[in-house]
């Protein structure tokens, strides 16, 4: 009894000094999206070119949804992995414009080339609290039924697409994820 | 001289109100309303700049999210439907108070668990000490060892 007085206070220090020193290394900005494995929520918008856009209009394939915005300076770091996938065309990429100005993004999209199918126009913000979005870039994975698999918040790095999102595709499609 | 000086506290008193009404510019039928507003976003979390509510955050979602929970409120939702609105879309991260659920238990009672556990330890600790102490005072020299330890000490 008395070896356990003597080493409970130990063991609680040990205990708690992993807990911490594991905390340092944790991204606190990281939240968990509450929407994976979830349908994505039910809109009837505008596209940033004035046409009229439903869920009835989402690709019926493995696509992403990007959140962008004219003023945001990340996206441009994005933008040419997302000019890339859409080139190569395997996966569409559907962007929502979050809390931007129309007449912005079109000039955004016309000076840097536009990657979307389509962008959904979000000036108030209102479909970016359906998904759980806090702030541009933000990438969702959804899957061919539409339901929102992954989110990645912040810039879609080309290591992000190849060592998140590729294995992560590899996994919806049943197939065993590459091996790299 | 002291009227300028009244005077220009005022001017200052002016100057300042419209710099704290940055969060009360909704208008509400009452005032329960509005300080049920004004409570559910000194409640919520920002998403977006982390350890400031609500009401304290100039971010761009945190004011998006200020406008919902007035539409809600003038639209007749409860708090609680408010804070499950939250919740679907931003998860336990929008509470200040997390909801008690089985993988939030240690969250609450952690605290309680380690106060009970250093409890128990002081306690065996100070029972311990106590022990020792008994028996250093069992170890009292009868008479005649204390007269030998006398003649000990005088010999010298």
């Amino acid at each position: 009894m008395n070896k356990f007085i003597f080493y409970a206070p130990i063991a609680a220090f040990l205990a708690l000094a992993f807990v911490l020193w594991r905390g340092l290394y944790l991204d606190p900005t990281e939240l968990p999206s509450v929407l994976i494995d979830k349908p994505m929520p039910a809109f009837a918008m505008t596209t940033v070119e004035g046409e009229p856009v439903d869920n009835s209009d989402l690709p019926g394939r493995i696509f992403l949804l990007n959140v962008w915005g004219s003023y945001c300076l990340p996206c441009l770091v994005e933008h040419p992995t997302l000019m890339r996938l859409s080139e190569e065309g395997e996966f569409p990429v559907v962007g929502v414009n979050y809390r931007d100005r129309q007449p912005l993004a079109l000039d955004w999209l016309d000076v840097n080339g536009d990657p979307f199918e389509y962008s959904i126009l979000d000036e108030e913000g209102r479909f970016g609290i359906d998904l759980g979005v806090y702030g541009a870039p933000e990438t969702f994975l959804v899957d061919g039924e539409g339901v929102i698999r992954y989110r990645h918040v912040g810039v879609l790095e080309e290591n992000v697409w190849r060592e998140v999102f590729l294995p992560a595709i590899a996994e919806l499609r049943g197939a065993p994820a590459p091996s790299r | 001289m002291s009227l300028l000086r009244y005077l220009l506290c005022l001017a200052f008193l002016l100057a300042a109100a419209p710099v704290s009404a940055q969060v009360d510019t909704f208008a509400f039928e009452n005032d329960e309303q509005q300080q049920r507003f004004r409570r559910l976003s000194n409640e919520f979390r920002c998403p977006m700049c982390q350890n400031a509510n609500l009401t304290g955050s100039t971010g761009g979602v945190a004011e998006d999210l200020r406008r919902e929970i007035h539409r809600m409120i003038l639209a007749g939702n409860t708090d609680a439907e408010i804070e499950q609105f939250m919740y679907e879309r931003y998860g336990d991260f929008i509470f200040y108070l997390p909801r008690l659920r089985a993988d939030t238990v240690l969250l609450w009672f952690g605290p309680l668990l380690f106060l009970l556990l250093g409890a128990y330890i002081g306690w065996r600790i100070f029972r311990q000490a106590k022990g020792n102490q008994e028996a250093v005072s069992g170890l009292e020299l009868d008479p005649a060892e204390q007269e030998r330890l006398r003649r000990l000490l005088n010999d010298e």
